[in-house]
């Protein structure tokens, strides 16, 4: 952005990315779909953070949810079902200058792809990752996710799911090494950019779980807490989530909670009274992956031929 | 070789009896050091000029009950004045530490009436009347069967020189070798200072001692086994490793900065090697979490514009293939080395089988054509992971290395490459994309494409699986999928048009042409030689390309009578009406319109090339009395 230096010299930036510049194809979602809110805030991150498109990758894996890459003028690995985390280590592991935001839903991330979520978490490399939780698969029409309510009625299980739903946050907040756990909601656009914004600041893997409604599949999913909004939890603390005074009409139910106390983030993810938005744990000296798989990129040609002869003298007769 | 430091000047060794070459095995319980033995063998007579393969008896268990038939482990060491190309027939002397472990290696076929068979006897006065008469039942039944047995106080004559014989007789015997086959002590001296120096001279002192013992102990007690193998002449340097330490070195060789796998056997230990070494060129080893995500993170990182690669076997690449599909239909260039193993499911771990060739050419959904090479030697296993990376860039897709336990764990003396440069990859291109150009500017004369790369500015793209166009974009009419099918097949034509033809061993025609690919090469030459030489007219051909095939096979093919594969994957009995044929048979004749028949096996071993000669016998018999 522009900047006015100590010495009165003014700093022009090359080039200025306007919100256009982060637009790519015309989003193909429901009308009433959450993801739209999604995708906005992202781009605003984006443009006011003045990220290079080309220095941002959005990865996904399959659903309604992984269409996220198409949307953003950004590069884009729309991959496999389940298998963007993956992907998006693979990305960092060498690139770890490049910005990286995931999108996956309940099933990419917790059902097909969760062995890959666990492993995620740990290798904690620095990337932004939205699970995009509307408690039903959509692409596929109607089967039960892990985190569709029990009784929920699906085309899987017509009268009504079997089992407690998983719930994703408690999930993750018991994986070795997280660095960052959020929650928030798409009906509000202003606590999901402000989450999504501290989420991308995190330096390491921030994993936001965004409550996203299904108009199609699952539009009452979350009425209750629509049509109470005392039971929205948001967390407040100089550290968290900054939360605007805008929101002190729409979610009047406040917790002081101090990011760094694993202990009660993991109460608070257990809830089911209540619902609790913004951010529940951050650690940023957690080790991050790329700082090892980063190793040796600075190396010329000459000392890798050098290296590759000391390894055949090894061998050598 | 420095002709003043040579230790087989004609008058110094006036004694030994001159032999081309010679197979030796070392067989014990797993523990007993046999392996260690025999790697330092195998790396002194090729350090003394021998042609050299040694293959490990590994049992599939780490700790498999002692003096138990599965759990032979041990070492084949075939060395000789020529070349060795593969791990020969059966043995012409054995050392074994007890005589359990030896029925699993003549269930194998591993010894021939005549073998010399230098047991261990301290088993003959075993305080356990068991023990003492399965000794006496194995010692009649290798007499029974021709064997030349001699028995031995082995570890009795250790105890001279250690007080536990049983963790020191390797050295001992490794002395014994030096006797029988008339090696250099001083260099065996320095081999044993450089495998346990580390562990300090006391350690190398006392297995320096256990050497020396064996020496005077064999030359005292075996004066009629002494044997001289002359060195070969004018070697250019040579490098001494397995298969899959090639394998690694090659992913160094070629720039490769990403290797990302998960531990499956026989693959796992070029992953072992690179974990070891990659960093001197920079490199990182990932273990991933599964070899689903072990081919996704390659994948990756090779979009973002990094070289990455995948080593896998057979099960391993039966959990990649939607990855792989994804490679090939985003056409995303990536190395994976497939280091085959026996049988379906976990089937034979740790024993060789040439089994997934048509699934590595079609084990994925959808058409996903696909660059395929086998490696035919340990050589091999070095140079063709660096054409493998070039291919996978140029082509902008998956390709595919075949290699398999054989090579894998087979340790041959091969010529030291000179390196270049131009093998490694280059750097990261990230200069502004063309304007306007399209992720997927397909050539249509070629189906070849530039590709952006993150970090490039104008070349934002969406990768996707879905079928597209050649934007990139999401399409679902008639035209859009077909045409990306084209082009992704047109590439492999592009490819197939450049290849050579492959070379005939051999006449260019004759009465059977054998046809094969991979770590069969060795044999299936030396077979043919010896038919040859015996006035067979059998030629063979062997093929690194397995997809696209090279051109001109047609024509080669078209100069016999009869052609027929030899390879290790399973067909009917030859007798059978319906028979299922091996697997190269099948392509063959699928793509050629080719009679072709096969020869295979399945029994977990290398194919001997006294097993391929029997069999071209037959066949070459069978044609003359067609003819007449």
């Amino acid at each position: 952005m522009f900047g006015l230096k100590r010495d009165w010299t003014v700093t022009l930036p090359e080039r200025y990315f306007t919100f256009e510049d982060y637009e790519g194809g015309e989003a193909r979602w429901c009308p009433g779909c959450g993801d739209h809110a999604i995708l906005t805030a992202v781009q605003r991150i984006c443009r006011d953070e003045q990220l290079p498109p080309e220095q941002v990758v959005s990865v996904s894996g399959i659903g309604c949810s992984s269409r996220f890459p198409h949307y953003m003028g950004t590069y884009g690995f729309h991959g496999l079902h389940g298998r963007a985390l993956p992907v998006a280590a693979g990305v960092k592991a060498r690139r770890p200058e490049l910005k990286v935001w995931v999108a996956t839903g309940d099933g990419d991330c917790c059902s097909i792809g969760a062995g890959h979520w666990i492993h995620a978490i740990r290798y904690n490399m620095d990337m932004t990752v939205m699970l995009f939780d509307n408690a039903i698969y959509g692409l596929t029409k109607k089967q039960t996710s892990p985190t569709s309510p029990k009784g929920l009625s699906t085309n899987t299980h017509p009268r009504g799911a079997w089992l407690p739903p998983l719930n994703p946050t408690q999930a993750t907040l018991g994986f070795t090494n997280v660095s960052f756990v959020a929650q928030t909601v798409d009906w509000n656009p202003v606590h999901l950019h402000a989450t999504l914004k501290k989420a991308y600041e995190h330096k390491g893997l921030s994993f936001v779980r965004i409550l996203q409604r299904c108009p199609t599949y699952t539009d009452k999913v979350f009425d209750d807490l629509q049509s109470d909004p005392r039971k929205i939890l948001v967390l407040e603390h100089e550290r968290g989530v900054p939360v605007d005074p805008a929101l002190d009409r729409v979610f009047p139910t406040r917790q002081a909670h101090d990011p760094s106390d694993m202990g009660a983030a993991r109460a608070l993810a257990a809830r089911d009274d209540v619902f609790a938005i913004g951010l529940l744990f951050q650690d940023e000296s957690c080790p991050r992956y790329e700082d090892f798989t980063r190793r040796g990129l600075d190396m010329s040609v000459d000392d890798k031929l050098a290296g590759l002869d000391a390894a055949l003298d090894r061998f050598a007769l | 070789m420095n002709e003043q430091a040579s230790p087989f000047s004609p008058a110094q060794h006036a004694g030994p009896t001159v032999i081309p070459e010679h197979t030796v095995e070392i067989v014990s319980d797993s523990g007993e050091g046999a392996q260690k033995a025999g790697q330092i063998f195998g790396a002194m007579s090729a350090k003394m000029g021998n042609g050299v393969w040694t293959v490990e008896i590994i049992p599939a268990e780490i700790k498999p009950p002692a003096r138990s038939k599965a759990g032979a482990s041990g070492i084949r060491i075939r060395f000789g004045e020529k070349q060795i190309t593969n791990m020969g027939d059966e043995a012409d002397l054995v050392l074994a530490f007890n005589e359990q472990v030896l029925y699993g290696r003549i269930a194998n076929g591993a010894y021939r009436p005549g073998t010399v068979i230098l047991l261990e006897n301290k088993w003959a006065s075993h305080p356990d009347d068991t023990v003492k008469a399965q000794y006496a039942a194995g010692l009649a039944e290798l007499n029974k069967r021709g064997f030349v047995v001699r028995e031995m106080a082995l570890e009795q004559a250790c105890l001279a020189h250690t007080s536990n014989p049983r963790v020191g007789k390797n050295m001992f015997v490794l002395g014994m070798l030096c006797w029988i086959y008339d090696r250099d002590l001083a260099r065996a001296r320095a081999e044993i200072n450089g495998v346990f120096g580390r562990k300090g001279s006391a350690v190398v002192a006392r297995n320096v001692e256990l050497l020396e013992g064996g020496y005077q102990f064999a030359r005292s007690t075996l004066t009629d086994l002494h044997y001289h193998v002359p060195p070969r002449p004018n070697l250019p340097p040579q490098v001494v490793t397995n298969g899959n330490e090639a394998i690694g070195l090659g992913v160094m060789g070629a720039g490769i900065e990403l290797v990302s796998m998960y531990p499956i056997t026989p693959a796992t230990s070029a992953s072992h090697y690179l974990a070891r070494e990659i960093e001197r060129i920079g490199g990182v080893v990932h273990q991933a979490e599964d070899e689903i995500a072990a081919i996704g993170f390659a994948v990756g990182a090779s979009y973002a514009g990094k070289t990455a690669c995948t080593i896998t076997s057979g099960p391993g690449m039966a959990l990649k293939t939607e990855f792989m599909g994804l490679a090939v239909m985003s056409e995303v260039p990536l190395v994976m080395v497939l280091v085959q193993r026996g049988g379906p499911s976990t089937g034979l771990p740790t024993k060789v089988e040439q089994g997934d060739l048509l699934s590595a050419i079609y084990g994925t959904p959808g058409d996903a054509p696909k660059i395929v090479l086998a490696a035919a030697t340990i050589e091999e296993c070095f140079h063709l992971v660096i054409t493998a990376r070039q291919l996978a860039e140029t082509f902008r897709t998956l390709v595919i290395l075949l290699t398999d336990a054989n090579l894998a764990t087979g340790v041959s003396p091969w010529d030291r490459p000179t390196l270049q440069a131009e093998w490694m990859a280059p750097p990261l291109d990230q200069a502004p994309w063309k304007k306007g150009l399209a992720p997927y500017a397909w050539d249509p004369a070629t189906g070849l494409s530039p590709r952006p790369i993150p970090g490039q500015r104008d070349g934002m793209y969406v990768l996707t699986g879905l079928a597209h166009t050649e934007r990139s974009k999401v399409a679902y009419d008639p035209e859009s999928n077909e045409l990306g099918c084209q082009m992704r097949s047109l590439k492999l034509e592009t490819l197939r048009q450049g290849l050579a033809k492959p070379v005939v061993h051999g006449d260019p025609t004759g009465d059977l042409l054998v046809v094969g690919w991979g770590s069969t090469l060795g044999a299936i030459e030396e077979a043919v030689d010896r038919v040859r030489a015996k006035g067979g007219k059998v030629s063979s051909v062997h093929l690194r390309f397995l997809s696209p095939m090279a051109p001109g096979l047609d024509e080669i093919m078209a100069g016999f009578r009869q052609v027929m594969t030899v390879e290790i994957n399973y067909s009917d009995p030859h007798t059978m009406a319906h028979r299922r044929l091996a697997q190269l048979a099948q392509l063959l004749r699928m793509e050629h319109l080719v009679d072709v028949d096969s020869y295979s096996q399945v029994q977990g071993q290398p194919l001997s090339p006294g097993k391929i000669e029997a069999e071209l016998w037959k066949r070459l018999k069978a044609l003359s009395e067609e003819a007449a």
